[in-house]
């Protein structure tokens, strides 16, 4: 039985560890802040949950400890994550970070400029 | 085993921290840098998980949800900061 714990914690652990190196590589990788915003909001989020859910298995399973603080950090970062990324790509496109060079299609600039002639900005 | 694992998880949060930190320093623009704390901030908040385990303690287990709380917020004051100029925003009266 303690075997089989400590499998299913080295499992989330490892899994987790994986998804944070890979957005590590990611910001050091992709081309321009949204991409980077991506990889940073998803990946990251994934990960974070996963290690805390090997934590977790960990002193209830072993040390027999249930430990609903983390339970609650694992939906707040749920909730928390992808919002930090979104609200911080909508307003560095409002403050004017161009998007890469290879980028096809830009649907938010139209609005974005109707909401600057609504408001009277510029 | 478990132990082995633990130190080489730790090992690469720190490999991923100096990856993020070559984005901070070098990053084009201010919200790549912020972008790149946030995630810096949620490795943090991983080695903490992790170092509890190692330390074989339960002490450490607030400072993950306080670690989380903290960095949403400097996030979300940082955003707010980009797109208007300021943080905390009053009425003119003028």
């Amino acid at each position: 039985m303690t075997i089989l714990a400590n499998s299913l914690v080295i499992f989330f652990i490892s899994v987790g560890v994986l998804f944070i190196v890979v957005t590590a590589i990611g910001l050091i990788r992709l081309p321009d802040l949204y991409t980077r915003a991506h990889a940073a909001s998803k990946s990251a989020t994934l990960g974070v949950m996963c290690v805390l859910i090997g934590v977790f298995f960990h002193f209830w399973l072993i040390e027999d400890h249930f430990n609903p603080r983390i339970l609650l950090g694992i939906l707040f970062l749920f909730i928390t994550g992808p919002v930090g990324g979104h609200i911080m790509t909508r307003s560095s496109y409002i403050a004017g970070v161009k998007p890469w060079k290879g980028t096809v299609r830009d649907d938010l600039a139209s609005e974005i400029d109707n909401m600057k002639k609504e408001q009277g900005i510029k | 085993m478990i132990e082995n694992v633990l130190l080489l998880a730790l090992a690469l949060f720190s490999v991923s921290i100096a990856l993020s930190l070559y984005r901070v320093i070098r990053g084009p623009s201010m919200p790549d840098r912020a972008i790149a704390l946030d995630t810096i901030g949620i490795n943090l908040l991983s080695s903490i998980a992790i170092v509890s385990i190692v330390l074989q303690t339960k002490a450490y287990l607030e400072a993950i949800l306080i670690l989380g709380i903290l960095a949403f917020i400097g996030t979300i004051a940082f955003t707010k900061y980009i797109e208007r100029g300021v943080i905390v925003e009053r009425k003119s009266n003028d």
